[in-house]
C-alpha cells in the first residue's frame, strides 16, 4: 500500500492555520493531485497532511458587489452546477467540464489547481484573463494576489508554506467576454497540450478593449501573452487582425518539447485556436 | 491510527486505520469487499470508482478521513435489495443482456458511474451516457456495448 503520513482534520481555520504555522504539513482538499503523487511517489512524501475538507470557510459560490467569489474548496461539480457561475462566469463552468471526468470533477477543486500550479492546469488561464485576485490567509493575516502575480515559476507560487488558499474573486465587468478552449489527447479525463482563454470588452467603434490573453502547457506557468495582446488592444477581430495576432502569439511562445506534445504543436494550435476564437467573435 | 465510522452498503463499518489509507484499501484489505477493483491508482482509469454520498469518486483517491460519517456505496452494494428476490440489478442485467464486460476488471467501475448517472436522472442519450463513463477505462468492449447497456436501462421503461 502506498505512504500514509499522519493527517489532521480541523473544523475551523483558525486550527489549520496552527497546523501550518507549526509545519511542514501538506494540505490536501479533494486529493486528485496529492493522493497520485504520494502513490506513485512522484517526489518525497509529506511528513504530515492537512485535510481541508471539513473547513466550511473555504466553501461556497457567492455573488458579492466586486465579483463572483468562489471558495477554494469549490469542487469542479459544484462549478458546473452553479447558477451562479453560469450566469455570470461561462467560461469557467466550460473549463470545469473538461478537467478529468466525473471521479475528477466530484472531488478536485478550484484552490487545489491554483496551489498545484501545473502549467497544464486547466481553470489557471480563466482566472489569468478574468483579473482574478487570490485571496491567501495564515496566522500573519490575509492577502489579496493578483492571479498573474501568483505563479512564479515551474510549480512554485506566491503562497507562503504557513498559508492558505481561501478565496478566489472573479471581478465582473459590464461587457467583458470570455471564452476558453482546451486542446488534449481526447475530449476528457485529458491533461492539455493547449489551453488558451481569452476575454475582451467591445467598445464598438473604438474596438477591443481590455484584451487578456492568456495561455496553459506552453511555458513553466500560465502565462498571459502580452504581446499579442497588445496587436488586439484597440483594434477588431477582423480577418487581418485575426491572422496578426495568431502570428505573433506564435512568435511570441516559447513552448517545449515534452511527453503530451512537442513545441512546434503547441505553437501551431495555440495560434489557430487564437485564430479561430477571433473568427468567431467577428463572425465571419 | 484513528477509528473511522461510515456506512457502506447501507451497513455501519468501523476502521481503525490511519487517515491517509485510501478508501480503496479499506475496502479491498480493512472490509474485504474486494468487488472494487484497483487499476492504474492514480485516478485515469476508474476501475476503482465507487459511490460517496451518491457522487462517483475514484477510492484510490480518497483518503479515509474524508469518509468518516459519510455514505459509500459499492458494486457489492447494487444489488442489495435485488439480491432478495435472487435478482441482480437492473444495470447488471444490461450489461449482462448486452455482453458489456469481457475481460470484467472496468465493469464494477463502469457500473457505478453508469448508477451514478442513472441516480441523478441521466437519460439514453449517447452523449451524455459517454460523459458520464468518460472516466472509466475499458480496454476491451470498445465502449458500444457498455453505452447501449446503460442506454437500455436508461430508456422509458427503464428502472
Amino acid at each position: 500500500m502506498p505512504a500514509e503520513p499522519p493527517i489532521d482534520t480541523p473544523r475551523h481555520l483558525f486550527e489549520a492555520y496552527e497546523l501550518l504555522a507549526a509545519g511542514p504539513i501538506r494540505p490536501i482538499a479533494g486529493g486528485t493531485d496529492v493522493m497520485v503523487q504520494i502513490t506513485g511517489e512522484l517526489g518525497p512524501i509529506p511528513e504530515r497532511m492537512l485535510d481541508l475538507s471539513r473547513i466550511d470557510a473555504l466553501r461556497g459560490i457567492a455573488l458579492e458587489a466586486d465579483g463572483l467569489v468562489l471558495g477554494a474548496a469549490t469542487t469542479y461539480t459544484e462549478i458546473r452546477r452553479s447558477a451562479l457561475c453560469r450566469e455570470h462566469l461561462p467560461a469557467l463552468v466550460e473549463a470545469a467540464a473538461t478537467i478529468g471526468a466525473a471521479q475528477i470533477q466530484n472531488r478536485g477543486t478550484l484552490g487545489g489547481n491554483i496551489a498545484n500550479a501545473s502549467p497544464a492546469g486547466d481553470t489557471l488561464p480563466i482566472l489569468l484573463a478574468a483579473d482574478a485576485t487570490i485571496l491567501v490567509g495564515g496566522q500573519r493575516g490575509e492577502r489579496q494576489l493578483a492571479a498573474a502575480e501568483f505563479f512564479t515559476g515551474y510549480r512554485q507560487t506566491a503562497l507562503a508554506p504557513d498559508e492558505l488558499i481561501l478565496q478566489v474573486r472573479f471581478p465582473l465587468r459590464p461587457g467583458r467576454e470570455l471564452r476558453f478552449r482546451k486542446v488534449g489527447t481526447r475530449r476528457a479525463q485529458a491533461i492539455s497540450k493547449v489551453v488558451l482563454a481569452i476575454a475582451w470588452r467591445d467598445l464598438g467603434a473604438p474596438g477591443w478593449a481590455d484584451v487578456r490573453v492568456a495561455l496553459g502547457s506552453v511555458a513553466p506557468t500560465p502565462i498571459r501573452a502580452a504581446v499579442t495582446e497588445a496587436v488586439l488592444e484597440g483594434a477588431r477581430p477582423t480577418p487581418a487582425v485575426a491572422d496578426l495576432a495568431a502570428e505573433t502569439l506564435a512568435d511570441e511562445l516559447a513552448p517545449i518539447d515534452d511527453v503530451r506534445s512537442t513545441a512546434e504543436y503547441r505553437r501551431t494550435v495555440a495560434a489557430r485556436v487564437l485564430h479561430r476564437l477571433l473568427r468567431d467573435a467577428g463572425g465571419w | 491510527m484513528s477509528t473511522f465510522r461510515f456506512l457502506v452498503n447501507g451497513s455501519p463499518a468501523e476502521v481503525e486505520a490511519p487517515g491517509m489509507r485510501r478508501l480503496l484499501d479499506v475496502l479491498r484489505e480493512d472490509l474485504g469487499l474486494t468487488g472494487t477493483k484497483e487499476g492504474c491508482g492514480e485516478g485515469e482509469c476508474g476501475a476503482c470508482s465507487v459511490l460517496l454520498d451518491g457522487q462517483v469518486v475514484d477510492a484510490c483517491l480518497v483518503p479515509v478521513c474524508q469518509v468518516e460519517g459519510r455514505i459509500v456505496r459499492t458494486v457489492e452494494g447494487l444489488a442489495l435489495a435485488a439480491r432478495q428476490r435472487g435478482e441482480l440489478d437492473s444495470l447488471q442485467e444490461a450489461f449482462l443482456e448486452h455482453g458489456a464486460a469481457q475481460c470484467g476488471i472496468c465493469t464494477p467501475g463502469m457500473l457505478m458511474a453508469a448508477r451514478a448517472y442513472l441516480d441523478a436522472g441521466g437519460g439514453p442519450d449517447e452523449a451524455d451516457i459517454r460523459e458520464a463513463i468518460a472516466g472509466n477505462l475499458c480496454r476491451c468492449t470498445g465502449y458500444t456495448k457498455i453505452v447501449d447497456a446503460i442506454a437500455a436501462v436508461a430508456g422509458p421503461e427503464g428502472a
